[in-house]
């Protein structure tokens, strides 16, 4: 399939909408742009097989803001119901019942709690069946829906509702976040990236390649969520630039298991600065500088980025 | 009536017919015992051409029935099978696609629950799932599995009921257990079963449709499931109908309930699936030295018929509901059910409870004879002793020794 845009400019990314303003979202909701910036690469043949989460609440009776379908399904099963639904258009397909013109792109959408712990089987199964399908996982590193709890997805010293800042526990939450990405890798599958909405030429070129490969597209959007990490809702887009420029959120993508780094920041700029703008993460400054905590954050991105860090320098 | 050919079939095997003459287009699978043999036989069929469509090995049955009720919604037509534990990983699922309203037809062989683990069957597996939206078919012999499968679609798929099905037969007893099954031609089976076309259910380009979606608010929340409700109700009228339509053509009839030897009975038991066989040969014994004895068989548990229930057990003196299940703390399940039913009886009979055949415990000739023997009493005195757990003195002998040897004391 030749890759229809190249996403050179931002103008080149549609105007059309395709998810419709006045939902039940947040106001600056990071994974909700990042959808919406996906769905034009995608187009409106789509159908959403939804986890239990946020956006859930996207779609509500009688009300859908998509021009495409949609289905709920449960917390745990999405990539289950894609199956499901792509294996019968293909039978109806195949039968003659339905004509190809009326195929749909069958996307999974779900947050981080469901796709790194409860539907991380079904997931799996899913690319395991080598499923052709997309995976959109929105990952704002808690259960949100749910009143941000924490999720395998939360990184550490994040303080959530249930690993709060407290005198035996100072840095909130204590395990470091879940690789998905490696985890999915590890499947193989065709097409896997890590996408943020504050680059959205990133995000439109990685989707549009996954559109030439046929099984699982799995993608983990970055997203900023000013309710759960506590910080201004208009400061979403310099919340993610922060991630990125910091090193702690990777954009990059794997082909068929390939990994490539698709933006390597040519300096890493001071988690700090990310990390002081986010009310999750307040403890760690006040009322005590928790030097071990801050220590081993910085340590946890330069082990990251070591082996890139000659490609940095060159790049200076 | 059209030719049949009759084979030995296990339970099992009845079942895979079942869904290859009902031309199921899409099985998700996953193994458990005592199953497996049935998702084994439609994995053959597909993988050699008998069958047509697509058979796939899930990760769980919670992902089974995902795909399953997600098939459905997109419009083929989806037969899967559990047991068991597998049946309640899949437990929010069953509710979950019953609200989509895809009629599936999903086969429970009956295994009873861990703790302690083990295979044998009773009823708490399927019972369990009673108030899922599920319709239920509980089947006492293999060709009642075969030909359940086939009314099943049919009723699930009219626009009046738009209702998955649970159509039940129990572990070993038949699933493993051969009987002569006489096997409707695929032509006929088609003449009875037009293919599945749903106006309800689809995914496509042209027009966008939102399934499965969210409400706030209990007025919207209970409009759906009263629709549920209603549709369930209608399934009474139009199990009746599919199943004059299937007597016609193949022969064989069933209705909501089978009463045996019941007419003139002054005393029923009130039984279900196979072990109904053991309660009819009991039946026949009791008749045999003169006991009005007759055996009500529940066969529609869900909707519960409750008219043809009471028809049946009007003017008998007494009535044991013998279930194969436990609601722990409570009792039997279909004795409350049973008890709902007569409660606006201008007179009713008196209502024993009795468990039995836990974990495909026997339920033996003497264990019967202790059933009719309480009938009388409470026919006799007017009192009704709460639940009755049958366990013969052997039993209790052989379990004495093994705590024995676990160094154990009986209590
Ligand atoms: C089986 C099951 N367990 C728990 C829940 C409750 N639940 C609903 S949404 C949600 C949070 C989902 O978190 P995540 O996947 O991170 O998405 P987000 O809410 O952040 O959008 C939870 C725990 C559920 N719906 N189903
Ligand atoms: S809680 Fe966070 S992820 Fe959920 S809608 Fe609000 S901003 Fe978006």
């Amino acid at each position: 399939m030749a890759i229809e845009h190249a996403y050179k400019k931002l103008k080149e990314i549609s105007l059309e909408e395709f998810i419709l303003p006045g939902t039940s979202t947040c106001g600056g909701c990071g994974g909700l742009e990042a959808l919406r910036l996906a769905h034009k690469v995608l187009g409106k043949n789509v159908v959403f097989v939804n986890a239990a989460g946020c956006f859930t609440l996207l779609a509500l009776f009688p009300f859908s803001p998509f021009k495409g379908s949609w289905l709920y399904t449960t917390m745990a099963s999405a990539p289950a119901g894609a199956q499901g639904i792509r294996d019968a258009l293909d039978l109806l397909i195949a039968r003659g019942a339905l004509s190809i013109e009326e195929d749909l792109q069958v996307i999974v959408l779900a947050g981080d709690g469901a796709s790194y712990d409860i539907g991380l089987a079904s997931t799996s199964g899913a690319i395991y069946r080598n499923l052709d399908f997309w995976y959109f996982c929105y990952d704002n590193e808690a259960y949100g829906n749910t009143g941000v709890q924490m999720s395998s997805a939360t990184p550490y010293a994040a303080r959530t509702t249930t690993t709060p800042a407290a005198v035996l526990t100072p840095e909130g939450t204590e395990l470091p976040k879940k690789d998905l990405f490696e985890i999915w890798r590890a499947h193989c599958p065709p097409y896997l990236a890590t996408v943020s909405p504050r680059h959205p030429l990133d995000l439109a070129r990685k989707f549009e390649k996954a559109k030439a490969f046929k099984g699982p597209k799995l993608f983990i959007a970055y997203s900023p969520c000013p309710t759960g990490w506590h910080y201004d809702p208009g400061q979403t887009p310099e919340i993610a630039r922060l991630a990125v420029e910091t090193g702690l959120w990777a954009l990059k993508e794997a082909v068929h298991g390939e990994v490539a780094h698709t933006y390597i920041p040519k300096k890493l700029k001071s988690v700090e600065e990310y990390l002081q703008a986010q009310g999750r993460f307040a403890h760690l400054f006040h009322p005590v500088r928790q030097e071990a905590a801050l220590r081993k954050i910085r340590e946890a991105i330069t082990q990251y980025w070591a082996p890139y860090l000659r490609t940095m320098q060159n790049a200076k | 009536m059209g030719p049949q050919r009759e084979e030995m079939l296990t339970g099992n095997m009845a079942a895979a017919w079942g869904a290859r003459l009902a031309r199921a287009e899409y099985v998700p699978a996953y193994p458990i015992t005592p199953q497996t043999e049935i998702v084994e036989t439609l994995a053959q069929w597909f993988a050699d051409g008998t069958m047509q469509g697509k058979f796939v090995t899930m990760d769980s049955e919670h992902s089974m029935l995902t795909a399953a009720g997600a098939a459905a919604a997109t419009g083929v037509r989806v037969f899967t099978a559990t047991s068991s534990q597998g049946l309640l990983y899949a437990f929010e699922v069953l509710y979950t696609v019953a609200g989509w309203r895809v009629p599936l037809v999903l086969v429970n062989v009956s295994r009873a629950l861990a703790s302690p683990i083990t295979l044998e069957p009773d009823h708490n597996d399927v019972l369990a799932a009673r108030d899922a939206g599920f319709l239920q078919i509980h089947c006492e012999t293999c060709q009642e599995v075969l030909d359940s499968i086939l009314m099943a679609y049919k009723i699930a798929e009219d626009p009046r009921v738009l209702l998955p099905v649970i159509v039940n037969l129990d572990g070993y007893y038949l699933s493993f257990t051969r009987e002569p099954v006489a096997i409707p031609s695929a032509e006929e089976a088609a003449a009875f079963l037009p293919p599945y076309e749903p106006h309800h259910a689809f995914f496509k380009a042209s027009r966008p449709l939102a399934q499965g979606i969210a409400v706030l608010g209990g007025f919207i929340y209970s409009y759906f499931r009263y629709q549920e409700q209603l549709a369930a109700r209608n399934a009474l009228a139009v199990h009746d109908e599919v199943a004059a339509e299937f007597a016609r053509r193949f022969g064989r009839s069933y209705g909501p309930v089978e009463a045996y030897r019941l007419e003139d009975a002054e005393y029923a038991l009130v039984m279900s699936n196979a072990f109904a066989t053991k309660g009819k040969a009991a039946v026949d014994l009791f008749r045999q030295r003169g006991e009005r004895v007759g055996l009500l068989r529940l066969r529609l548990l869900r909707p519960f018929p409750h008219e043809a229930v009471q028809a049946a057990l009007r003017g008998k003196r007494a009535v044991a509901v013998l279930d194969q299940n436990l609601s722990v703390g409570q009792g039997g399940i279909t004795y409350q059910e049973v008890a709902a039913a007569l409660y606006h009886e201008p007179s009713r009979p008196l209502l024993l409870s009795c468990i039995g055949g836990l974990g495909g415990k026997e339920i033996s000739a003497g264990e019967f004879e202790e059933v009719l023997e309480l009938m009388k009493e409470a026919a006799a005195t007017g009192q009704v002793p709460g639940p009755q757990l049958l366990y013969t003195e052997g039993e209790q002998t052989q379990m004495a020794h093994l705590l024995d040897i676990a160094g154990k004391e009986w209590g």
